[in-house]
């Protein structure tokens, strides 16, 4: 290699982790232009990039970073948005370790390219820009997306440009999916969601909230009375699974989604201002180790915890949850406990949450997976006193609309079946996201979305010119 | 924004409002909910569906002032606008030619009853009515629930109109007398639906309870609506709100529903900080 290359990335300003424990602002405040330029020159424009082979969307990296270097971030984003319609978002929240950056070829012997901070800057650059809206002439079809997560977003922002007329129902009263009710505010602030949102409202597409399908309408209602040509299905898996264990209702036990929802969608935050109240407690056990996990541990100690607790059951190397996020709750202060399972909730006569049951594990033979298995250590149970549990082990998909269309086809697990190309069971009906995959990713519900926005392109205009 | 074209107060602390919301009018079934968000900052408030027009659009709630957010709700007049409102929710009554149905409605729990009822009478059950309250005053729709059933009997906790008496009293005295009913269906505060659903479990016969359970979304995403029903984890938003009364954890229900209790205080003592819900009243 000839050049010569800065061996770390450039690192992202902060705020100070004392501070940014006890507010919401956000915590990585995003490369400045100066850094932006510096990072892109680590970046080896390579023939064949492997980076891109780890995008679930296949960014086009070097392309958009070769702009970027050129002070060109218009181009940048016009690269990054042929395939990636939310380029501010998916360079916050992106496992980049796992995807991109994990296989940049400058991350063999030093740190990767930092493709998701760069990503960012462009992405925030055209927040403040007014978006070009280019829509092919109208093309008579109508289209319903149910869910405005990122897959439904980004499938009716590629059907509205295509010149379809697109509704778009969500149930709850704000869109944007766990964009605006799981991932907190300062991890992804709201108003570039929000921006997103508006963006697709000059596209023309209609919003309904408070719009529950299934309830409102089946979804043969939408295609048969509605007048809906076509329909996505971007539900989410939104159903917060428990761990069955004794004492899981006592008052201070929350789903993940609960503690997250009331916290960012309903603001409790600024309770009593707000009117939707959360017991924030004085030690929180948070029971989990993905994303979900993290942001709701990080949201406990800002909302006031004393002592917050991460109990998981395998070692540091398996959690699943975003490396940054991870790193960021250690030094705001989260305790990690490992190799620690809970096992039961200990309770007050009075119904209150006092404890939770624990036993230590440890790595054991190594299963069919090659993983060492955690095993329970006889006799080490404890109980480690706390007044909230949050149980952030996973979510399965809604049932609400499934319930209602007995004719989709669904898994043992209720996941919508649908093909590579999104199609599913039934016919004009096509869907993507985690209702289809189970509890993924941002990008890969908004990689679906527009797959299918492709598919529901080719099969409206299979059937010709629309005929009224 | 949904409008509120009509305001009534029924007894003291108690309206019924109808609200503009054709969608929901139009798929609105006996024994389903909607959920009501006042404003920006407000809560998001569960309530029965008490009555509902396919014709105006409308949906007729009923609700007492419990606390914060329906006394917040309770200022609002005729012309004013909720932010949101979304329905219907929850699983409709099973409703059927049964022979003899009693419904039993405490307090507030008559708006519930009285659509289920109607729908009942209609389906060609003998629909038998048996409505309380803590004194007259608190007396509301009598002449709704007289229409909706062929029998309808009214007591009340101190007797200042027609008898005094509970519910479960009037509920004992009519089965002792025409024997077993089909089904008993109660709905009222927790403690009245307990008391119904011990009193038939001696008798054996089918009782549902329909449960209030403290609730974020209504669409089976948070978990706070969890109940213990047969030793099983449902959601009432999703999996209820109606349950075999003899199979419900009452006890669990009770200490969950106190869950806010202090910070329920706190927020009746509170006024409004002007953040608008925007703000970031801890940065
Ligand atoms: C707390 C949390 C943190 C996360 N962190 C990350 C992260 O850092 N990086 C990452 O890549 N991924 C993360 N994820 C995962 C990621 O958010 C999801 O994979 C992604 O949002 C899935 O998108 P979706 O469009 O399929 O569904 P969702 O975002 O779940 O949206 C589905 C929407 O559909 C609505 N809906 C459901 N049923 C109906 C119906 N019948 N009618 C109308 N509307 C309906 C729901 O209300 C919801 O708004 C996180 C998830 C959570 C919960
Ligand atoms: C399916 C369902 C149907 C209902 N139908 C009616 C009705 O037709 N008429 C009526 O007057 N009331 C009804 N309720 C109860 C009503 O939702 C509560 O009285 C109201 O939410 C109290 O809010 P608050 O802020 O005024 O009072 P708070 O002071 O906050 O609470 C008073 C009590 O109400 C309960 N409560 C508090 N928050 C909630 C919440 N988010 N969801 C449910 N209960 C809560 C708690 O047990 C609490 O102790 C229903 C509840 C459910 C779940
Ligand atoms: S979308 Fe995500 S995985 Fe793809 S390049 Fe951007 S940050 Fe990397
Ligand atoms: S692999 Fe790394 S160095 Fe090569 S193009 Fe991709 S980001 Fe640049
Ligand atoms: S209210 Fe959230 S799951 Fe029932
Ligand atoms: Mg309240």
């Amino acid at each position: 290699m000839a050049k010569q290359i800065i061996p770390k990335k450039h690192p992202m300003p902060h705020q100070d982790p004392k501070v940014r424990a006890k507010n919401f602002d956000e915590v990585a405040l995003g490369y400045t232009e100066e850094l932006a330029l510096a990072e892109a020159e680590r970046c080896l424009k390579c023939k064949n990039p492997m980076c891109m082979k780890g995008c679930p969307v296949s960014v086009d990296i070097p392309e958009f970073i070769a702009h970027v270097k050129e002070r060109k971030y218009e181009e940048a984003a016009k690269v990054i948005k042929r395939t990636n319609a939310l380029p501010a978002v998916c360079g916050r929240v992106c496992p980049q370790e796992n995807q991109c950056e994990k296989f940049c070829i400058v991350g063999k012997k030093n740190e990767p390219v930092a493709i998701g901070r760069l990503e960012r800057f462009v992405g925030d650059y055209m927040v403040n820009k007014e978006a070009e809206i280019e829509k092919a002439e109208a093309t008579g079809y109508k289209v319903a997306i149910v869910g405005s997560g990122p897959a439904g977003l980004a499938c009716a922002a590629d059907l509205a440009r295509l010149g379809h007329s697109v509704t778009m129902f969500e149930a709850l009263h704000t869109p944007g999916g766990v964009l605006m009710y799981g991932i907190p505010e300062f991890r992804l602030p709201k108003a570039i969601v929000q921006k997103e949102i508006q963006n697709l409202k000059k596209m023309g597409v209609e919003i309904e909230t408070n719009a529950i399908v299934g309830q409102i309408a089946s979804l043969d209602e939408l295609l048969q009375e509605e007048g809906f040509d076509a329909v996505f299905l971007g539900t989410g898996a939104g159903t917060p699974y428990f761990m069955n264990l004794p004492g899981e209702n006592y008052n201070g036990v929350y789903s993940a989604n609960e503690f997250l929802t009331r916290s960012n969608l309903m603001k409790a935050y600024c309770f009593p201002q707000c009117d939707t109240p959360i017991k924030v407690g004085k030690k929180v056990a948070v029971l989990g180790g993905g994303n979900v996990a993290m942001d709701a541990a990080r949201t406990a100690l800002r909302l006031g915890a004393e002592d917050v607790y991460i109990v998981y059951r395998r070692s540091r190397a398996e959690l699943p949850a975003r490396l940054e996020e991870v790193e960021h709750a250690e030094e705001e202060g989260v305790q990690f406990l490992f190799l620690t399972n809970p096992t039961k909730y200990v309770g007050s006569e009075e119904g209150w949450l006092t404890g939770l049951q624990c036993i230590k594990m440890e790595l054991g033979e190594p299963d069919a997976s090659g993983r060492r298995k955690p095993v329970p250590i006889d006799g080490s149970e404890f109980v480690l006193p706390v007044d909230v549990a949050i149980v952030a082990i996973g979510q399965g998909p809604n049932p609400l609309l499934t319930k209602t269309t007995p004719d989709l086809e669904t898994n043992k697990r209720g996941n919508i079946t649908a093909d590579e190309t999104g199609k599913t069971s039934k016919e004009g009906v096509y869907a993507g996201g985690d209702v289809v995959t189970g509890a993924a990713t941002v990008i890969k519900a908004m990689g679906a979305g527009r797959v299918a926005a492709t598919s529901i392109h080719e099969y409206l205009m299979g059937k010709g010119p629309k005929k009224n | 924004m949904y409008q509120i074209i009509s305001k009534k107060a029924l007894a003291p602390a108690i309206y019924e409002y109808e609200i503009l919301a054709p969608k929901v009018a139009k798929k609105a079934k006996a024994g389903q909910f909607i959920i009501v968000k006042v404003d920006e900052q407000g809560e998001r408030i569960p309530l029965t569906i008490a009555d509902f027009n396919r014709e105006t659009g409308t949906v007729t709630i009923v609700f007492a002032e419990a606390g914060y957010s329906t006394k917040k709700l309770g200022q609002l007049n005729a012309g004013d606008a909720v932010q949101d409102f979304v329905g219907p929710l929850g699983v409709p009554s099973h409703v059927d030619k049964l022979g003899t149905v009693i419904m039993v409605a405490g307090g507030v729990g008559v708006a519930p009853v009285y659509p289920i009822a109607r729908e009942m009478k209609i389906a060609g059950s003998h629909v038998v009515g048996i409505m309380g309250a803590r004194n007259k005053d608190l007396i509301f729709w009598e002449d709704r629930m007289k229409e909706a059933c062929d029998e309808l009997f009214v007591t009340t906790d101190d007797g200042s109109y027609v008898r005094q008496g509970f519910v479960t009293d009037v509920l004992r005295e009519y089965i002792e007398k025409e024997g077993n009913p089909a089904m008993v269906m109660a709905i009222g505060p927790l403690p009245m639906m307990r008391a119904v659903a011990n009193m038939t479990k001696e008798y054996g016969i089918k009782t549902m309870v329909s449960l209030n359970s403290i609730m974020v979304d209504g669409t089976g995403m948070c978990g706070a609506c969890r109940v213990t029903i047969g030793g099983e984890t449902k959601f009432v938003c999703v999996d209820g709100p109606e349950f075999d009364g003899h199979l419900v954890d009452f006890e669990e229900q009770l200490m969950r529903s106190r869950q806010y209790k202090s910070e329920e205080q706190q927020a009746m003592q509170q006024s409004s900080c002007g953040c608008g819900g925007g703000g970031k009243c801890h940065g």
